[in-house]
C-alpha cells in the first residue's frame, strides 16, 4: 500500500501540471505556425507571427486599449485605493463601517451584474461608451482589491514612526513622501500588479461597458468564433513570458537582499 | 568630540493647568509643572497615571483638553510637533526600518536644513559609541544598539528638551542598569533638559535630579530622590518608591518636636516636622531597612521607637539582605530588612522578637488612617476564598 501511496501522489501531480499546461503550451506552440486564415492545423514552424505581430491590425489596436485600460485603470485605483485605505486605518469618520462594507461589494456581486448595473448607469446618464467607461469600469472593482491589500499593510504600521517622523521636525507632506510611502511601497506595488492584472484579462465587465471598442480579451472572444489569428497566440504568449520573467526577477533580487542581510 | 558641538543648553519647560480627557476617562487632571533647564527630570508612576499621556502632550502629538504648555517661557500650546524644540526617545525606539542608521540620525538635520548633517549624525553616533553600524538597517542592530542610535537621533538635532519615554523598557535588567548610567552621562556632557517617564522607580531614583510621582492623573510628590524616599507625604509614594510599615492611630501628644500616636497600644514617637498632620487620626510610617530586630526587649530610650513582642512569620533571603515578615498583635504583619553582615538570617521563622526603630526615621502621611492600604495583601487565594465564604454565609443567613 505504501508503494502505491507513493506512486499515486507522483501520478497525481504529473496529470494535474499536464492538464494546467496543455493549453498554455498549445497557444505558445501555435504561435509559431505558419498559419493562414485559421490557426487550428499545424502548417509548418516560422517566426514571420513573431516578426510582424501588427500584421493583423486588430489584435494591435485591442492589445493596445487593453494596455492603455489596465495602466490607467491600475493608476487611478491605487492612489484611489491606497488613500482610502489609509483613512479607514488611521482615521474614525462617519460611515467609516459603511464605507468598508461598500468596497466588498464589488468583490462580492457577481460580475455579470456589476457590469450590466453599470452599463445601465452610462445610458441612463447618456455616457457614450467606449475607452473612458472601461477605465471607469475597471477602477470601480480594482479599487476594492487596492484597498484590501494596502490595509493590511497600514495595519502593521507602527504609528510611533510617523510620529517620530513629524518629531523630527518633518512636515505632514514629507512625512508622508519620506516614512509613510516607502513602508507602504511593496503593499501598494502588489496592489498596483493585481489591479493590472485584473484589469487586463477582465472580459465580463468590458463586455457590457465597451461598446464598439476592442480589448484584448473581447477580441480573442470575437475572433474564437472564425478562428484566433497566429498574431493573438504571439502576444498571450509574450505576456505568459513577461509575468514569468517578473517573478523570477523579484525572487532573485529577493533571494539576494536576504543573503546580503545575512552575511553582515 | 568638543562639548561645545552641542553646548547649547536646555530650556525650562512649563506646564500651566494641563489636563486631558479621553472619551470616558480623565488621563491627567490639572497638571502644573516647572522643569528648570538643564536638569533631569522624571516622572514616575503605574502605568494608566497619564504620564505618557503628560510626554505627548509637551512633544505635540496629543493636544491638552485644558492648559497651556510652555518651553523656555514661549507658549507651544498650538505648535504642531514638528514646529517644537522637543525631541523623543520612542518606547519602542520607532527607527525607521527603510534607512541606514546613519540616514536615521541625520532625518531631523535634513527637514531643518542644517548644513552637514551626515558630518553631524556621525558625531552623534561617535558619542553613543556606534561608528561602525553607521551603514546598517535598525533591523541588524540589537535591542541596546537600537536604543542608542534611537538616543542619537533625538539628540542630533540639540532639542531645548528632550523626552524619553521609558527608553530603557525593552532591555534587560543587566544593560538597562548600564544605559541608566550612560544616559546620565550623556545628559551631563550634553546640557539639555532631559524629560524621562518610567514605571521603574530604581531607575527614576538613579537617574534623575528631581522626581515627580504621578498617580490617577495627578502628580503626588515632588522632590530629590533621597527626599521622596525618605519623607514620603502620601502613602501611594510610600509603597510605589521601595516599600513601607503604614500604621494608623490617634494622636495622644505633641511637643514642639514630635508627635506621638498610639498604635494599638504601641507608643510610636514621630518627628513633628516630618509629618502632614498633627493631631487626630493620622497615619504613619517607617521604611523596613530602618528597622532592627532584637531577641530580647530592649531597653526603653528616648529617641527610639519599640514594639514588640511579635512573631516571625516569613524569612527570605534575597542575597546582600534578607526579609522577615513579623506578625504583631494589632499591628498586622511589619516588614524588616536586614543586611546580611554575617552569614544568613540572624531570627528564624516562628522565633520571639522585638523591633525599634529612631523616631527620625520614622514619617506621618497626609491620608486619613482608613484609607490605607491594608498592611497584609487581601489579593491571595486563600483570603480571597476566606472572602467569597462569609459573602455566601451571610447571603445564606440572609435567606
Amino acid at each position: 500500500m505504501r508503494g502505491f501511496g507513493r506512486y499515486a501522489l507522483a501520478v497525481y501531480s504529473v496529470i494535474a501540471l499536464t492538464f494546467i499546461m496543455i493549453p498554455i503550451v498549445y497557444t505558445i506552440v501555435f504561435s509559431f505556425n505558419d498559419a493562414r486564415r485559421t490557426n487550428i492545423i499545424w502548417r509548418g514552424f516560422t517566426f514571420d507571427n513573431w516578426l510582424q505581430v501588427c500584421r493583423a491590425q486588430d489584435v494591435c489596436i485591442a492589445f493596445g486599449n487593453s494596455i492603455i485600460v489596465a495602466l490607467v485603470a491600475t493608476l487611478l485605483a491605487t492612489v484611489l485605493g491606497t488613500m482610502i485605505a489609509i483613512a479607514l486605518v488611521r482615521y474614525r469618520f462617519r460611515f467609516r463601517a459603511a464605507t468598508t462594507l461598500l468596497l466588498f461589494l464589488p468583490m462580492a456581486t457577481p460580475e455579470v451584474v456589476l457590469g450590466a448595473g453599470l452599463a445601465a448607469q452610462f445610458l441612463a446618464a447618456g455616457v457614450q461608451k467606449g475607452l473612458v467607461t472601461i477605465i471607469i469600469a475597471h477602477t470601480m472593482f480594482c479599487i476594492s482589491f487596492v484597498v484590501v491589500t494596502v490595509r493590511a499593510r497600514v495595519a502593521s504600521l507602527d504609528p510611533a514612526l510617523e510620529e517620530a517622523g513629524r518629531d523630527l521636525y518633518g512636515s505632514p507632506r514629507q512625512v508622508f513622501w519620506r516614512i509613510t510611502f516607502p513602508l507602504l511601497l511593496p503593499g501598494i506595488i502588489a496592489a498596483a500588479m493585481l489591479s493590472f492584472a485584473l484589469s487586463f484579462d477582465d472580459f465580463i465587465i468590458t463586455n457590457f461597458n465597451a461598446g464598439s471598442t476592442m480589448t484584448f480579451p473581447k477580441y480573442i472572444y470575437t475572433a474564437a468564433a472564425r478562428g484566433i489569428p497566429a498574431e493573438a497566440n504571439v502576444i498571450a504568449s509574450a505576456v505568459f513570458f513577461l509575468a514569468i520573467v517578473i517573478v523570477i526577477v523579484v525572487q532573485v533580487t529577493n533571494a539576494a537582499r536576504r543573503k546580503r542581510l545575512a552575511l553582515r | 568630540m568638543s562639548k561645545n558641538e552641542f553646548g547649547t543648553s536646555g530650556a525650562d519647560l512649563e506646564l500651566r493647568g494641563v489636563s486631558k480627557r479621553f472619551p470616558g476617562f480623565t488621563a491627567i487632571e490639572e497638571l502644573d509643572l516647572t522643569i528648570p533647564a538643564g536638569s533631569f527630570f522624571a516622572l514616575l508612576g503605574p502605568s494608566g497615571c497619564g504620564k505618557t499621556t503628560t510626554l505627548r502632550i509637551v512633544a505635540g502629538l496629543e493636544e491638552p483638553t485644558t492648559g497651556r504648555v510652555l518651553i523656555g517661557g514661549k507658549d507651544v500650546t498650538d505648535a504642531k510637533p514638528f514646529q517644537r524644540p522637543v525631541n523623543t526617545v520612542f518606547q519602542s525606539y520607532a527607527l525607521f526600518p527603510h534607512m541606514t542608521v546613519i540616514e536615521n540620525i541625520a532625518f531631523g538635520l535634513r527637514r531643518r536644513r542644517i548644513e552637514d548633517p551626515l558630518g553631524k549624525a556621525r558625531e552623534a553616533l561617535r558619542l553613543v559609541e556606534l561608528e561602525n553600524v553607521a551603514q546598517r538597517r535598525p533591523a541588524q542592530l540589537s535591542g541596546g544598539q537600537q536604543q542608542r542610535v534611537a538616543l542619537a537621533r533625538a539628540i542630533v538635532n540639540r532639542p531645548a528638551l528632550l523626552l524619553l519615554d521609558e527608553p530603557l523598557g525593552a532591555l534587560d535588567l543587566k544593560l538597562r542598569r548600564q544605559m541608566q548610567l550612560e544616559l546620565k552621562e550623556i545628559q551631563a556632557q550634553v546640557g539639555l533638559t532631559f524629560l524621562h517617564v518610567t514605571h521603574d522607580q530604581e531607575e527614576a531614583m538613579t537617574m534623575a535630579d528631581t522626581v515627580a510621582v504621578m498617580n490617577k492623573g495627578r502628580i503626588e510628590q515632588m522632590g530629590a530622590p533621597e527626599e521622596l524616599y525618605e519623607r514620603p507625604r502620601t502613602a501611594f509614594v510610600a509603597n510605589f518608591l521601595g516599600q513601607s510599615n503604614l500604621f494608623g492611630g490617634k494622636v495622644v501628644s505633641s511637643s514642639d518636636e514630635s508627635i506621638v500616636v498610639d498604635v494599638h497600644g504601641y507608643r510610636v514617637e514621630v518627628p513633628r516636622a516630618r509629618s502632614q498632620r498633627h493631631s487626630g487620626e493620622v497615619a504613619v510610617g517607617v521604611r523596613p531597612e530602618k528597622i532592627e530586630l532584637h531577641a530580647n526587649e530592649p531597653v526603653p530610650a528616648s529617641g527610639i521607637n519599640i514594639v514588640g513582642p511579635g512573631r516571625v512569620t516569613d524569612v527570605s533571603f534575597s542575597g546582600v539582605s534578607t526579609s522577615y515578615q513579623v506578625s504583631l498583635p494589632g499591628l498586622g504583619v511589619v516588614t524588616v530588612f536586614a543586611q546580611n553582615r554575617s552569614f544568613g538570617p540572624v531570627v528564624h521563622e516562628g522565633e520571639q522578637v522585638w523591633l525599634s526603630w529612631h523616631v527620625e526615621h520614622g514619617f506621618g502621611l497626609e491620608d486619613e488612617p482608613e484609607q490605607l492600604p491594608k498592611f497584609a495583601a487581601d489579593d491571595d487565594t486563600q483570603s480571597i476564598a476566606a472572602q467569597r465564604r462569609r459573602q455566601l454565609q451571610t447571603e445564606l443567613e440572609g435567606a
